[in-house]
C-alpha cells in the first residue's frame, strides 16, 4: 500500500498537469473545452459498454477473447440490416445483442469448452476466429461504409444549453446508455444468483465447481452476456461512429487498453479505464491531433509501471 | 543481474548435452565416429556429430534454388519467405523458448523499417538521406531499444496478459504512424526505399537480394540454435517452465526475459530492414493488425518448438498467399489463412513440426523433437 506522502505525490504528479491544462483550456476557449469533455464522456460510455463484456469474460474465464472486436462489428451489421428492414431502432438493438450473444455462445460451447484451462490456445483460437469473422463480414457487406440513422426521438441537436449552445441528442443519450448498462451490471453481479456465481467464479473457479454449481453453464451465460454487450455496443456505435472493416480492430484496441488500465476482470475498473481512455483520446484529438495516440500510450505505460495489474486490478 | 545467468548450476547442462551427442547422431545411422578419440579440431568433431543428410540437402537446395527457379520465384516467394521467416523466428524464440507470445514483433520490424525510411534515402522529401552505413545500424539499435522497452513493459505482467499488452502496443504504433505526418508521413508512408548499391552489386536484383536474405536468415537461425544452448538460453527455458523456481534459485527472471526481448528485437529489426528493402516502401499498412497477426500465424503454422518452424511456416504462408489466388478469389485469402490457422490451433497445436513429429512417431523410428517440450499447466 502507498503511504500518505506517496499518495499525495501521485495526485500532484498526475493531477497537477491536468489542472494546469484545464485552467488554460477553459480560459482559452471555454466552449471547446466543454464540448470536448462531453465528447469524451460519451465516447467513454461506448468504450465501457464494449469493454465491460470483455472484462467480464476475462475475469471469469481467464480467456482473452480477441474476437471481441469482430463481435462488435457483427452486432453493428446485424443491427443495421434489422433497422433497415423493420425501421425500429429498438429491435435493431435487441437483434445486435442477440446475434453477438448467439455467436459468443457457439464459440464457447463448440470450441473454447474443449480446451478449458489452456489460456494461450484459447486466445489463439479467438485470433483465428477474428480473422475469419472479419473476412466473412467483409465478404457479405463489402468494404462500404455503413451509417445507421439515429432513432427519430434522438435525431438532431439539443439547443439552448448555456455556453455549449447545441449538442447532438443521440450522443448525449450514449451517456445514458453507459450509465444504464453500468447499473444493470452492478445489479446483475451484486443482486442476483447468477451474479453471485459469476463473482464466486472470478475469485475461485475450482471452489465454485466443488460447491455443486454447473460451471460450464455459468461460463456459457457469461460468455453470452460478454459477447452480447459487444454486439449491443456495435449497434450503438453504428450510429455514432460508422461501420466499416477496421472498426473491429479499433474497438478491440480500446477494450484492451480499457481493461489493462482499469484492471482485468473488474467492471468498475472498466468504467474508470473507459473514462480515462475516452478523455485522453478525445482531448488528444482536439488539442494535438497528430500525437493523440501517444497520450493513450503514455497512460498505458504509466499505469503498467506503477500498477501492473491495472487501477482496480487484484493479484491473480 | 548478469552474473545470475552464468551460475554454476546451469553450466554443465549444455556441455553434457554435447558430450552425450555421439551416442545419438553417429551411432543412430550405423556409422563409426572417426573422431571419437582423435585430436581433430573441435569444429570438425562438432560438424561430424551434428550434420545429417537432411542438413546437406537443405543447404544445397537453398543455394541452388535461385539458379533453377525463375527470378519471380526467387524474389517474390523465396526471399519473402526468408524475411518473414526471420521475423517469425523472433516471435517463435520468444514464445517457444521464453513462453512469451508477443504480438508486437511486426511493429518492432516496422520500427526498424521506418527508421531506414525516415533516416535514409526515400522518395519522400522528409527523409534525412543519411548514408546506409549509419542508417542500418541505427535502425537495428532502435529496434533493439524499442523491443527492450516493450519487453520491460510486458514482463511486468505475465502469461496471457503479454498478448494483450503487446497487441495494444502494436496497434497503437499502427495508429501513431497512420495519424502522424510530421515524422512518419501518415497514410502515404515512404516510397522508393531501396537497398544501396555496394561493391558494385545492385542488391535489389533478385539473385543478390535472395542471397542477402539467405545470409541473414541463416545467421539468425544458427544464432538462435547457439543461443538456446548457452547458459542464458537454458535459464530462459527455465523461466518459461517455472518462473518461481528459477527465482528461488537466484536467477533474475525479469532480466532474463527482457534480454530475450532485446534479442528478438535484433532479429525482428534485421527482418524489418530487409522487408522495407524488399517492398521498396513502408506504410501504416505494413504494420497493421493484419500483419501483426500474420506473424503469429506463420510462427504457429510452422511450430514454435524449433527455430526451423518459423521458416517452414513462412514458406507455407507465402506459397498460399502467392498461389491461392489462382485457386480462389484473391479477396478471400484471409478466410483461407484464418481457416488454416484455426485448423492448426485446434488439431495440431505444435504446427507443422508437430504434425511431422506425429507422423514420425507413427511410421519412423521413435525420436523426439530437439527442443524440450512444454507442458500446459
Amino acid at each position: 500500500m502507498m503511504t500518505r506522502g506517496e499518495r499525495l505525490a501521485t495526485v500532484l504528479l498526475v493531477g497537477g498537469p491536468i489542472a494546469v491544462f484545464s485552467v488554460w483550456a477553459l480560459v482559452d476557449n471555454t466552449r471547446l473545452y466543454l464540448v470536448t469533455m462531453l465528447n469524451s464522456l460519451t465516447l467513454a460510455s461506448l468504450y465501457f459498454i464494449v469493454a465491460s463484456g470483455f472484462t467480464l469474460v476475462f475475469g471469469l474465464m481467464r480467456n482473452v477473447n480477441l474476437a471481441h472486436g469482430s463481435l462488435y462489428l457483427l452486432g453493428g451489421y446485424v443491427g443495421y440490416v434489422v433497422a433497415r428492414e423493420t425501421g425500429w431502432w429498438i429491435i435493431a438493438l435487441a437483434a445486435g445483442f442477440l446475434a453477438a450473444a448467439i455467436a459468443g455462445l457457439l464459440i464457447q460451447v463448440l470450441i473454447l469448452k474443449r480446451m478449458q484451462g489452456q489460456d494461450l490456445r484459447q486466445t489463439m483460437v479467438t485470433i483465428g476466429l477474428s480473422i475469419v469473422i472479419a473476412d466473412v463480414l467483409l465478404w457479405i457487406f463489402t468494404g462500404q461504409v455503413y451509417q445507421m440513422e439515429a432513432p427519430e426521438l434522438l435525431q438532431g441537436p439539443i439547443r439552448g444549453i448555456p455556453i455549449i449552445k447545441a449538442y447532438s441528442a443521440y450522443r448525449l443519450s450514449l451517456l445514458g446508455f453507459g450509465i444504464a448498462i453500468g447499473i444493470f451490471l452492478w445489479w446483475l453481479l451484486n443482486r442476483t444468483r447468477v451474479g453471485t456465481m459469476i463473482r464466486a467464479g472470478v475469485d475461485d473457479r475450482a471452489m465454485l465447481a466443488a460447491a455443486g454449481v454447473n460451471v460450464n453453464l455459468v461460463f456459457a451465460v457469461t460468455f453470452m452476456l460478454g459477447a452480447g454487450l459487444a454486439g449491443f455496443g456495435g449497434v450503438i456505435g453504428a450510429v455514432e461512429l460508422s461501420m466499416v472493416p477496421g472498426e473491429d480492430t479499433r474497438l478491440l484496441l480500446a477494450s484492451l487498453i480499457v481493461v489493462i488500465v482499469g484492471g482485468m476482470g473488474s467492471v468498475p475498473g472498466a468504467a474508470i479505464g473507459a473514462a480515462i481512455l475516452g478523455l485522453a483520446e478525445t482531448y488528444g484529438l482536439a488539442y494535438a491531433p497528430t500525437y493523440s495516440v501517444v497520450f493513450t500510450f503514455v497512460i498505458l505505460i504509466v499505469v503498467l509501471a506503477f500498477r501492473p495489474r491495472g487501477i482496480m486490478g487484484r493479484p491473480a | 543481474m548478469g552474473t545470475g545467468l552464468t551460475a554454476a548450476v546451469v553450466r554443465p547442462l549444455p556441455l553434457a548435452a554435447v558430450r552425450a551427442a555421439p551416442a545419438g547422431a553417429g551411432a543412430g545411422l550405423g556409422m563409426v565416429d572417426p573422431y571419437a578419440n582423435s585430436n581433430a579440431p573441435r569444429w570438425l568433431k562438432f560438424l561430424w556429430r551434428t550434420l545429417a543428410a537432411r542438413h546437406v540437402f537443405v543447404l544445397a537446395f537453398v543455394l541452388l534454388l535461385p539458379f533453377v527457379a525463375s527470378p519471380f520465384f526467387t524474389y517474390q516467394v523465396a526471399a519473402q519467405s526468408l524475411i518473414f521467416g526471420l521475423i517469425a523466428l523472433s516471435l517463435s524464440f520468444l514464445a517457444g523458448y521464453g513462453g512469451m507470445v508477443s504480438l508486437a514483433q511486426m511493429s518492432v520490424a516496422g520500427m526498424a523499417g521506418y527508421a531506414v525510411a525516415v533516416l535514409g534515402v526515400s522518395g519522400t522529401a522528409s527523409s534525412l538521406g543519411w548514408h546506409w552505413g549509419i542508417v542500418v545500424p541505427l535502425a537495428l539499435l532502435i529496434a533493439v531499444v524499442c523491443s527492450t522497452l516493450i519487453g520491460w513493459l510486458s514482463v511486468r505482467t505475465d502469461g496471457i496478459y503479454t498478448i494483450m499488452i503487446t497487441l495494444a502496443i502494436g496497434v497503437a504504433f499502427y495508429y501513431l504512424v497512420l495519424q502522424n505526418y510530421t515524422v512518419f508521413n501518415g497514410f502515404q508512408g515512404f516510397q522508393k526505399v531501396y537497398p544501396p548499391i555496394v561493391l558494385g552489386i545492385d542488391w535489389r536484383a533478385p539473385l543478390p537480394f535472395y542471397f542477402l536474405c539467405l545470409f541473414w536468415s541463416m545467421t539468425g537461425y544458427f544464432f538462435i540454435q547457439w543461443l538456446v544452448r548457452t547458459p542464458f538460453g537454458i535459464a530462459l527455458q527455465g523461466t518459461r517452465d517455472n518462473a518461481r523456481r528459477m527465482n528461488a534459485l537466484g536467477f533474475n527472471v525479469t532480466a532474463t526475459r527482457v534480454l530475450a526481448y532485446a534479442v528478438s528485437g535484433l532479429l525482428a529489426g534485421v527482418g524489418g530492414v530487409l522487408l522495407v528493402w524488399y517492398n521498396g516502401l513502408i506504410s501504416p499498412g505494413s504494420v497493421g493488425t493484419g500483419w501483426l497477426i500474420n506473424v503469429l500465424v506463420i510462427a504457429v503454422l510452422g511450430g514454435m518448438k524449433h527455430p526451423i518452424g518459423a521458416f517452414l511456416g513462412a514458406i507455407v504462408f507465402i506459397l498460399l498467399q502467392t498461389f491461392a489466388i489462382d485457386l480462389i478469389d484473391r479477396e478471400r485469402f484471409n478466410l483461407v489463412i484464418g481457416g488454416v490457422f484455426l485448423a492448426i490451433v485446434l488439431f495440431s497445436p505444435d504446427g507443422l513440426l508437430g504434425l511431422w513429429a506425429k507422423l514420425r512417431m507413427r511410421f519412423g523410428p521413435s525420436q523426439v523433437l530437439t527442443s524440450t517440450p512444454r507442458r500446459q499447466p
